[in-house]
């Protein structure tokens, strides 16, 4: 099948490669960018452990073609920890003990990282409607919610602190 | 350091440390098969049967073979000549690994293509042409037993003596039975009261979030065989497929990577693993093969699917006197049940619960359907979640009868606590409890009688919106699986390992025979090390699942890893620390009774100044051990438990259910859990949140239903229910501390028991809701449409 050259940011490094057409964004960022954190649970939108960052919304990267991100920008859970420093959704997950198998954290860490951004100050409720396109069997969410509560608190404390000269 | 502080620097029992698995799954650095990836590796993907019952007529694989990329097709004919188109199953049947002349079940596995990627692979499935003459479906495990019912499995012709004993029917697989039939009969014939109920454990399945799947390595120069697998059980896999394929078990080496959640459906060998083995066996090259949800959902380990008849006989005061129980159990098209081989209906005998019933017997009968083979242990031990859905459905049945209240009977007939241990009518030895101090502290936390107050308060009031029911559950399971004298998998114990070895500067590591998949085991193994050997649980790395590498043990399901590898730790530990002793009293010149141990150190009795720590030590056992003792120290413990443990817990859950819409709002779960003895209280308080979500999921939603023609119905997570953050509810969590007295810790295992317990406590409350008008059972899922339709026959709707 004949190849079409894609570029896009990925993690903040700007990449370009071929790919066939119906390559399936997670099967390119596992398969030919060794981004392994995305993981396929479903096929079918519905579990969220393909959630991905794709210019400033989450996406299941599951069900959307890699040459349709042509041009964007990609944030995978790669890409959150920043100079080796985890981000405050990665610590509230570890802290909370928000995760079990480890296999839906990703796509919970990604949406979460969004969530923020558009509801800095959440309300449980809140929480659990914006993180409900994100399955998990093992944790019954109860400690997602407090890693997601964990993770807003500490966002709003480090914005409030002065930056740094 | 004081002695306080240097206890907590251990991390050890007890404590809620932090996991030592996180840092990688949060940074997307977990390594699951299917991020394995080898140089030439080619996929493999299945074609499957969109019939149910069919006779295969032809295949061809032309169309497949002239796809660019599509190395090869394989069907049953290819799999002949070396013996492999059927395999073995743990329940002592057979299964085709691919469908031989005939298809048994919808999805069933009729040929694999070999292609160098994923799509190409897909591509190939497609193009196969398989034709087909269809046969007369059977679905329901009663019309199977009927005289004419078609014949289902031809391999089996004239085979009158199966795995278990006599068939007396072509579609039946055995008869098993437990219990002392004349004494239950003699038992219910001079009872003043007795109650009786037909209950169905619908069909369900584990569905982890990650599918199951393989990367399947032969190197033919070596003659080695290396397989990534998500297995529960990676030793008993090696086992196998040395058993299988003739390669010697010395050079199969199965790894089971990080698995993305178990729940029993990864306990079985699939036709999968066993096509891609042979793949590469054949090609020389590695095969990946990975199931989608589809595909799991449709072929790899449904649970449950039993038909259940459960009776009681009482005295005119509730006290129960005899229990019945009469299940068919479907098992689908072949019996690869993952069940100790002795049991091939699991340990469904632990039926008579928490309670002090004299006289007790079950029968089951397995029977051939056409549907997928199963029967799994979803997040249970082997069929107990069957076991206890059927005596506390039961015992609620009876309390109704007798116009009793539901806490009330359970009280009156419950094991004391000073009958334990105590022998059940079904002849297990329950090991420790005290049910009513875990009852009457949930009674009170929740305010029972002021609930009840509520509840007739409503059900006086016919403007009330909603109906209020309350569920109770006092729960036993029975996990630990097993002692060797009784449960073996293919002639194996189900004993279990641990190996470990204490580095020249104190640092460990220690091997196991079971695998992870979410409870933490990295992070709750090394507690109890550190409590052991006075180690700190930073410097213990735990490793599992290489069986290259690890100790041989059964693997994790069935709670089992505590109660038995847990225990395998703590033996191997006290090896080291005898020998620790040994060199202690050497490295200070006294006697070993002149030593105590404290924390972490070995110190002379009565002088706090003369002691040497475990780091000492273990620098001195490859330094200089005394004259006559080998360097070293390290040790390796296979424990075969001397019985099972018994787990229990009280559970209540408040629902209201909304007359207009039949639409459920679960107000309240309260789950008080005992597992024995704590390790890591953060990781038992995650464990029962899933476990109890798991629960909701099965009681309120969860269905792999059929039509008559053998099409599996909404096997996608469009249809099949997963509780999202929204309707999961909010859980109460309490416990009791009543240690195993076996174990050398204490502990009992519990990641199982919210899934068994919490299960009959959603029907119990949702029975409780309708119990006023008359309703002794309502059938799970508990879904709106069907309570609305409950509502509707009562005239209750707005």
């Amino acid at each position: 099948m004949s190849k079409k050259i894609i570029s896009m940011n990925v993690n903040g490094k700007k990449i370009e490669e071929a790919v066939e057409p119906r390559t399936l964004l997670v099967h390119f960022l596992r398969e030919k960018m060794h981004l392994t954190g995305a993981h396929i649970g479903c096929e079918t939108s519905h579990c969220g452990a393909c959630t991905v960052d794709i210019d400033g919304e989450s996406v299941k990267s599951c069900t959307c073609f890699a040459v349709q991100c042509e041009g964007s920008e990609v944030i995978t859970v790669e890409g959150l920890a920043q100079g080796g420093v985890l981000h405050a959704v990665q610590e509230g997950f570890y802290k909370e003990h928000g995760l079990q198998c480890g296999f839906c954290t990703p796509g919970m860490l990604t949406r979460a990282y969004r969530f923020l951004q558009d509801n800095p100050n959440p309300t449980e409720e809140e929480i659990r409607s914006g993180m409900s396109g994100n399955l998990c069997r093992c944790t019954g969410y109860q400690n997602i919610v407090k890693a997601v509560q964990y993770a807003a608190n500490k966002l709003r404390e480090d914005a409030k602190k002065p930056v740094a000269a | 350091m004081n002695a306080p502080d240097r206890k907590a620097a251990l991390q050890g029992m007890g404590e809620s440390r932090l996991r030592k698995e996180d840092a990688r799954f949060i940074q997307g650095k977990g390594n699951y098969v299917d991020d394995i990836k080898l140089p030439g590796m080619l996929h493999m993907d299945i074609v499957r049967s969109p019939l149910a019952h069919a006779r295969i007529k032809k295949i061809n694989k032309e169309k497949a073979l002239a796809i660019p990329g599509v190395i090869a097709v394989l069907t049953a004919d290819d799999l002949k000549p070396l013996k492999l188109h059927w395999m073995p199953t743990l329940a002592g049947d057979v299964a085709a690994v691919l469908a031989d002349e005939k298809v048994h079940f919808q999805m069933q596995e009729v040929a694999v293509v070999i292609a160098e990627d994923r799509y190409s692979a897909a591509d190939g499935v497609e193009a196969v042409e398989v034709e087909y003459e269809e046969l007369p479906v059977v679905i329901d495990p009663f019309k199977a037993l009927e005289k004419d019912a078609p014949v289902l499995r031809e391999d089996l012709a004239g085979k009158t003596e199966g795995a278990h004993g006599k068939r007396y029917h072509h579609n039946h697989i055995f008869t098993w039975d437990a219990g002392d039939k004349e004494a239950t009969d003699a038992a219910f014939k001079n009872a003043a009261v007795t109650v009786s109920e037909k209950l169905l454990y619908p069909r369900v399945h584990p569905c982890p979030l990650e599918t199951c799947g393989t990367v399947a390595s032969f190197d033919p120069i070596r003659g080695e065989l290396t397989t990534y697998i998500t297995s529960q059980a990676p030793h008993i896999v090696r086992t196998v497929v040395s058993m299988l394929s003739g390669i010697p078990e010395s050079k199969v080496r199965i790894v089971s990577p990080d698995i993305g959640g178990g729940f029993g459906n990864k306990v079985g060998i699939y036709p999968g693993y066993v096509c891609a083995i042979v793949s590469s066996i054949v090609l020389g090259r590695p095969v990946k093969w990975i199931e989608d949800r589809i595909e799991n959902l449709s072929s790899t380990a449904f649970a449950r699917d039993y038909h259940m008849t459960g009776e009681l006989a009482a005295t005119a005061e509730g006290k129960i006197l005899g229990l019945r129980a009469h299940v068919i159990a479907d098992h689908g098209a072949f019996d690869a049940c993952a069940d100790p081989t002795k049991f091939p209906a699991g340990l469904f005998h632990i039926c008579s619960g928490s309670y002090d019933i004299p006289a007790a017997h079950c029968t089951v009968e397995g029977v051939y359907t056409n549907k997928a083979p199963g029967g799994v242990a979803y997040r249970c031990s082997f069929r107990v979640t069957e076991a206890v859905y059927l005596i506390e459905r039961m015992v609620d049945v009876l309390a109704q009868k007798l116009n009793m209240d539901k806490a009330d009977i359970r009280k009156k007939n419950f094991i004391r606590k000073e009958q334990f241990p105590y022998t059940s009518a079904f002849g297990f030895e329950y090991d420790s409890g005290d049910y009513h101090t875990a009852l009457d502290k949930v009674l009170h936390a929740v305010d029972y009688k002021g609930l009840r107050a509520e509840q007739a308060a409503k059900r006086a009031d016919p403007n009330c919106p909603t109906l209020m029911g309350i569920g109770l559950v006092t729960f036993t399971e029975v996990v630990g699986a097993g002692p060797s004298k009784m449960c073996d998998i293919l002639g194996v114990g189900m004993f279990d390992s641990c190996e470990i070895r204490i580095h020249p500067t104190g640092s460990a590591i220690a091997r196991m025979g079971t695998i992870t998949q979410g409870q933490g085991h990295q992070t709750t193994y090394a507690q109890i090390i550190a409590t052991e050997l006075g180690i700190s649980s930073e410097v213990i790395q735990v490793e599992e699942g290489d069986t290259s590498t690890a100790p041989y043990g059964l693997g994790t399901y069935g709670s089992r890893s505590t109660p038995v590898a847990g225990a395998a730790i703590a033996m191997a530990a006290r090896k080291i620390h005898a020998k620790a002793k040994k060199l202690a009293a050497h490295l200070l010149e006294v006697g070993e009774n002149d030593l105590e141990w404290e924390i972490d150190r070995f110190k002379v009795k009565g002088n706090a100044e003369k002691f040497k720590t475990m780091t000492e030590i273990a620098w001195a056992a490859y330094n200089k051990p005394p004259a006559g003792m080998e360097p070293g120290l390290e040790a390796v413990h296979y424990y075969d438990p001397p019985n099972f443990t018994f787990p229990f817990g009280a559970y209540l859950c408040v629902v209201d259910i909304d007359k207009g819409t039949g639409e459920t709002k679960i107000r309240r779960f309260y789950a008080l859990d005992d597992c024995g003895t704590r390790i890591n209280p953060m990781i038992i308080e995650g464990q029962i949140h899933g476990g109890l979500t798991e629960g909701f999921a099965v009681a309120m939603g969860q269905l792999l239903s059929f039509d008559a023609q053998g099409n599996i119905q909404g096997n996608s997570l469009m249809d099949y229910f997963l509780p999202t953050a929204v309707e999961t509810p909010h859980w109460e969590t309490d416990f009791t501390v009543t240690p195993s007295p076996h174990h050398p810790i204490g502990a009992k295992g519990v990641a199982e028991s919210p899934h068994v317990g919490s299960i009959p406590t959603f029907t119990s409350a949702m029975v409780d809701a309708f119990a006023h008008l008359g309703v002794t059972h309502l059938e799970m899922p508990h879904t709106a449409f069907k309570i609305w339709k409950e509502l509707k026959a009562h005239g209750l709707t707005h």
